[in-house]
């Protein structure tokens, strides 16, 4: 949209541009455009980084304090009355003569909001768990005076939804909490100015004063003048930080700020799932770089920009049911910052500030937020490729993407939305999914719909399978038609779902970084996958006999014989593994979804593995009931058991065309395995990414560690307060997980050196 | 033009790993075959020094499982290195294994003790890119107690490798009691100076991850009381092959500039 320079004046704009190359950036909003047209690639290595300030030191030493407070009570503080807005709350401080970013979410640092717009039932929940008592207040607005989300949801959710979500087969939906997965284009503040942007806005609202408005055009009407409303309350809220966003940020401070502010608004307004930051490194670095190279800032200034910014980023909280951290544990908010990648025109768009975001992990420690998120390709640099590796060893907190994959679908300017679901910022958004428990979809294909723990009639009732001994052509038959009344069972619940998220819980501010039309895509998901792959191998090439019990429900396999495993890269049963992606995402496009939204899916399941086994029976791959299973498309525990590189050729050769919301795998290694000197092990830490990705991997999570050292912080967790491991798509801290959850992941395939 | 063989040699395999990173340059593709002459003491695969403990495959077979792994052995530096056992107990097998990958575009090492010196053809060597050389021990008499035979095959093997200019990576396993005798290292150092064609020297600190392959197989293992080599010590052995000017990475080496 094109917006005149109304206020602030354009000679403001022009000093806040000063020294930047113009281009189509300076007439309509593209902040792709500006960095492309000013972004300095930086080809050399880590040696010009420097350390923490004193300031930042003091700071983070406050915020360890604080956390370590947190960690003891499970939530540090809580608010109870006043409902979470982008205004609510007085502004907040840490120690204001030590921060050079500032802005909390509410009036203390780590003090969760409640944000009842979802439901109040899960607020109330939320805060009964932790000791803490809703306001009275609250229960003569929701749900007499205003209706929440989850109200609007079970409203209209079918017995069969119901059914579904019950029994599991569908599970950690977003009906009761927040989508998230939605990265407004923040950057745009600090680029453009508050009075541009709301002017570009208001360009957005008249060009749809149409002849003839029909409920779509309306409904878009209305989400723009929210959106409207939103940018002036972050007007409000950071002129009471002392900051007048109307103009465009002339620093590198400023940029910093004016990003992290509306990022800010949008996690006080929303407490989506994962509430990512998109892509700001590179972006800064623009500034950064302009600072520096105007003697306004020194690289130790610089760098204290970022460790600032990254401490503020670390302290992101929401307030969570305790069912809620069962299924996502480590209280994970999936500030995802993705650093890195590569441009259209082959330049590379690592940079200075992509060094210093990564090295907020040597200045402030390990920590899983934010998200971390290398968009790595072939042509990288390599100094830059060995600083990740070397990063990675240290803190076992990053994760890795395939920009040379992800590129010609989504362009130089996308971001990662919580784990691995890729968007062009501000030009595209998902309506997150969850996912379908296809494990369980087998089972239900063998027991003709019967849920084989409940006994209940959830699936339609086709012919159970009868026979003592499972026929692979019968059973994949089976499994078809299941997955036929699975992908439309599933699908309307998500149209049901998002149809009640933009009535009742719009996302206003994160929208208001977003142009006027997105490209929506619908995220389901699968879980299970390798569980299935292996039960349909076993099948195919061993003898499955079937225990039933006394309700006629197979609830127990006996495997006779030997059969390939997903993860040895052996075709036999890693072509099983595709054409279940396959098959089951043929059947989502056949779907129609809330507002044309395009179908995805993804195999990830973050650390809900854990969940979905308990809540699923044996299978016929030998696993037995409740039984974890493996994270997103992870060969199960164990049983990939030819090294790395064939573990890694079984995930990269799941079809990314047919799973286009990413394909999650976490790939855990000792340091010793990695090679016998520490130069070695950096080197042949990249030449494994690098051998991933060659492949046609997606996705992957790295994590270098010892088993002993996990087992020690199971026993001692106060030993390990910053002790992070990647899981599916996310870092968590390992003292956060449950027992449960430690072990699973203690279990997990660890590449050693082999003897 | 070298003759084709006219049939598939058929080898012992006692296992392969898909991702080794001590085995030569990068990522590999390890396989291991079984059979070895030697005996060693501290031996980390007793389960693969009889031939029959290997698993029969035809090299085609092995050539057509490594072929899915060129694109990642390729991205990631690395290649095909034949270990063991004693490779040089299968050379048929070998000759065929080192000929596919050199086809395949691979990069080739042969990790061998060298005893089985008349084994290793010059065809054979000529399809050879690293020669990975163990040597346990550098007297006759410890040779002889560490691995039940003598040292005299294994240095001519190493001069014919420097005479043929062939690329070779030193390798030497530290045991406390065993090895560590300093004149020794010293002589082994000097050796190794004089042959011109080693590229590095590897000081691999003995670990104790086989002893349970000891113990399944009803074998007594020597070594259960004996320690990995301190630190102190792995430093100061590496420190005598680098003065003579070999190039000795360690885990105490600093990281590279780069």
């Amino acid at each position: 949209m094109n917006a005149p320079l109304s206020s602030p004046s354009a000679a403001v704009v022009t000093d806040a541009w000063r020294q930047f190359t113009p281009g189509p950036w300076t007439s309509s909003i593209d902040v792709r455009d500006f960095i492309m047209k000013n972004v300095t690639p930086f080809e050399g290595d880590e040696r010009f980084l420097e350390g923490p300030s004193a300031r930042t030191q003091a700071l983070w030493a406050k915020v360890k304090e604080l956390l370590a407070e947190e960690r003891r009570k499970g939530v540090l503080d809580a608010e109870t009355q006043v409902i979470s807005t982008i205004t609510s709350h007085a502004p907040g401080y840490v120690d204001r003569a030590l921060e050079v970013v500032v802005g909390l979410q509410t009036d203390r640092p780590l003090k969760r909001g409640i944000m009842p717009t979802g439901g109040l039932r899960m607020v109330k929940q939320a805060l009964e768990s932790y000791g803490y008592t809703a306001s009275p207040a609250l229960d003569a607005i929701f749900p007499a005076v205003r209706k929440a989300h989850n109200d609007g949801v079970f409203d209209v959710y079918t017995a069969e939804m119901l059914r579904c979500r019950k029994s599991g087969i569908v599970t950690g939906l977003p009906d009761a909490y927040g989508r998230g997965r939605i990265i407004g284009d923040y950057r745009r503040l600090a680029l453009y100015g508050l009075d541009r942007l709301v002017a570009d806005k208001r360009g957005q609202l008249e060009s749809l004063e149409l002849a003839q408005l029909d409920a779509d055009t309306l409904r878009l009407r209305e989400e723009l003048a929210d959106q409207l409303k939103a940018l002036e309350e972050l007007r409000t809220m950071a002129g009471q930080y002392g900051f007048d966003v109307s103009r465009p940020a002339a620093t590198a401070r400023e940029a910093v700020q004016w990003t992290y502010l509306a990022y800010l608004a949008a996690i006080k307004e929303a407490n989506g799932a994962a509430m990512s930051l998109g892509r700001v490194s590179t972006f800064l670095d623009v500034y950064l770089e302009r600072d520096l190279a105007e003697g306004r800032i020194t690289e130790a200034e610089a760098q204290e920009l970022i460790d600032q910014l990254v401490i503020k980023l670390r302290m992101v909280r929401f307030l969570r049911t305790p069912d809620y951290n069962e299924l996502f544990s480590g209280d994970p908010t999936w500030v995802t910052e993705c650093i890195g990648g590569m441009a259209l025109d082959g330049r590379t768009l690592v940079t200075r500030s992509s060094f210093r975001m990564l090295h907020t992990l040597d200045n402030l420690g390990p920590a899983p937020e934010p998200n971390l998120t290398v968009l790595w390709s072939e042509r990288l640099p390599a100094p830059f490729k060995a600083y990740c590796a070397r990063t990675s060893i240290s803190s076992s907190s990053i994760q890795y993407e395939g920009d040379d994959l992800m590129r010609p679908h989504w362009g130089d300017d996308y971001g990662i939305a919580c784990c691995v679901s890729a968007m062009r910022l501000g030009r595209q958004m998902q309506f997150f999914g969850a996912r379908a428990n296809l494990a369980k979809a087998l089972l239900y294909a063998i027991n003709g719909g019967r849920d084989e723990l409940s006994g209940e009639q959830v699936g339609p009732p086709l012919a159970p399978i009868t026979a003592d001994v499972l026929e692979p052509a019968l059973v994949e038959e089976r499994f078809l038609q299941m997955l036929d009344w699975l992908a439309t069972a599933y699908m309307n619940t998500l149209n049901a779902i998002h149809f009640m998220h933009d009535k009742y819980m719009y996302e206003r501010l994160e929208m208001a970084f977003h142009d006027r039309d997105v490209l929506r895509t619908m995220a389901c998901g699968i879980a299970g996958l390798s569980v299935v792959a292996d039960s349909l191998s076993a099948i195919r090439h061993a003898r499955v006999k079937v225990k039933r019990d006394a309700r006629g429900l197979a609830t127990d396999f006996e495997v006779e014989g030997e059969f390939p495993t997903f993860g040895n890269n052996d075709e036999r049963v890693d072509r099983l593994a595709v054409w279940v992606v396959e098959q089951f995402m043929a059947r989502l496009r056949k779907q129609r979804t809330y507002r044309d939204a395009v179908p995805t899916q993804s195999v990830l399941t973050i650390t809900s593995n854990v969940v979905y086994g308990k809540k699923t029976g044996s299978t016929p791959d030998g696993r037995k009931l409740g039984e974890p299973f493996a994270p997103g498309a992870n060969p199960m525990h164990g049983r990939d058991v030819k090294g790395p590189l064939a573990s890694m050729a079984s995930v990269a050769g799941l079809p990314y065309a047919h799973a286009q919301d990413g394909i999650s795998y976490t790939f855990s290694i000792t340091a010793g395995a990695l090679g016998p000197s520490a130069p070695e092990r950096d080197a042949n830490l990249v030449n494994l990414v690098d051998a991933f990705f060659a492949q046609g991997g997606q996705h992957i999570n790295v994590n270098v560690f010892d088993r002993e050292t996990l087992l020690d912080a199971m026993e001692h967790p106060e030993k390990y307060p910053q002790l992070t491991i990647r899981v599916s798509g996310y870092a968590v801290n390992f003292v956060k997980l449950t027992r449960e959850q430690q072990l699973d992941v203690i279990n997990r395939t660890l590449h050693a050196v082999s003897s | 033009m070298s003759r084709q063989p006219l049939v598939d040699p058929v080898g012992r395999v006692h296992s392969i790993e898909t991702a080794g990173t001590s085995d030569g340059p990068g990522v590999r593709f390890v396989v291991f075959l079984s059979g070895c002459p030697l005996r060693c003491v501290y031996c980390h695969n007793p389960d693969s020094q009889h031939l029959a403990d290997g698993k029969k495959r035809t090299a085609s077979d092995v050539l057509a499982e490594l072929r899915k792994y060129v694109p990642m052995l390729r991205a990631a530096k690395g290649g095909l290195t034949i270990s063991g056992g004693e490779p040089l107990v299968q050379p048929e097998f070998t000759l065929a294994l080192l000929k596919g990958a050199r086809k395949l575009g691979l990069h080739t090492a042969l990790d061998t003790s060298g005893f089985l010196n008349a084994n290793a053809s010059e065809e054979l060597l000529d399809a050879v890119d690293l020669v990975l050389l163990d040597i346990k021990a550098f007297s006759e008499e410890t040779h002889r107690k560490l691995t039940r035979v003598p040292l005299a095959p294994i240095l001519d093997f190493a001069r014919r490798l420097a005479a043929r200019k062939q690329r070779v990576w030193l390798r030497y396993v530290l045991v406390p009691g065993w090895t560590d005798k300093l004149e020794e290292i010293d002589g082994l150092a000097a050796f190794a100076a004089s042959l011109g064609n080693i590229e590095r020297v590897d000081v691999l600190p003995f670990h104790k991850l086989g002893e349970w392959k000891w113990e399944k197989l009803k074998r007594p293992y020597l070594l259960r009381d004996t320690q990995p080599p301190s630190l102190k010590l792995q430093i100061e052995v590496r420190r005598r092959f680098r003065k003579l000017g070999l190039n000795t990475p360690g885990t105490r080496h600093p990281p590279k500039a780069t």
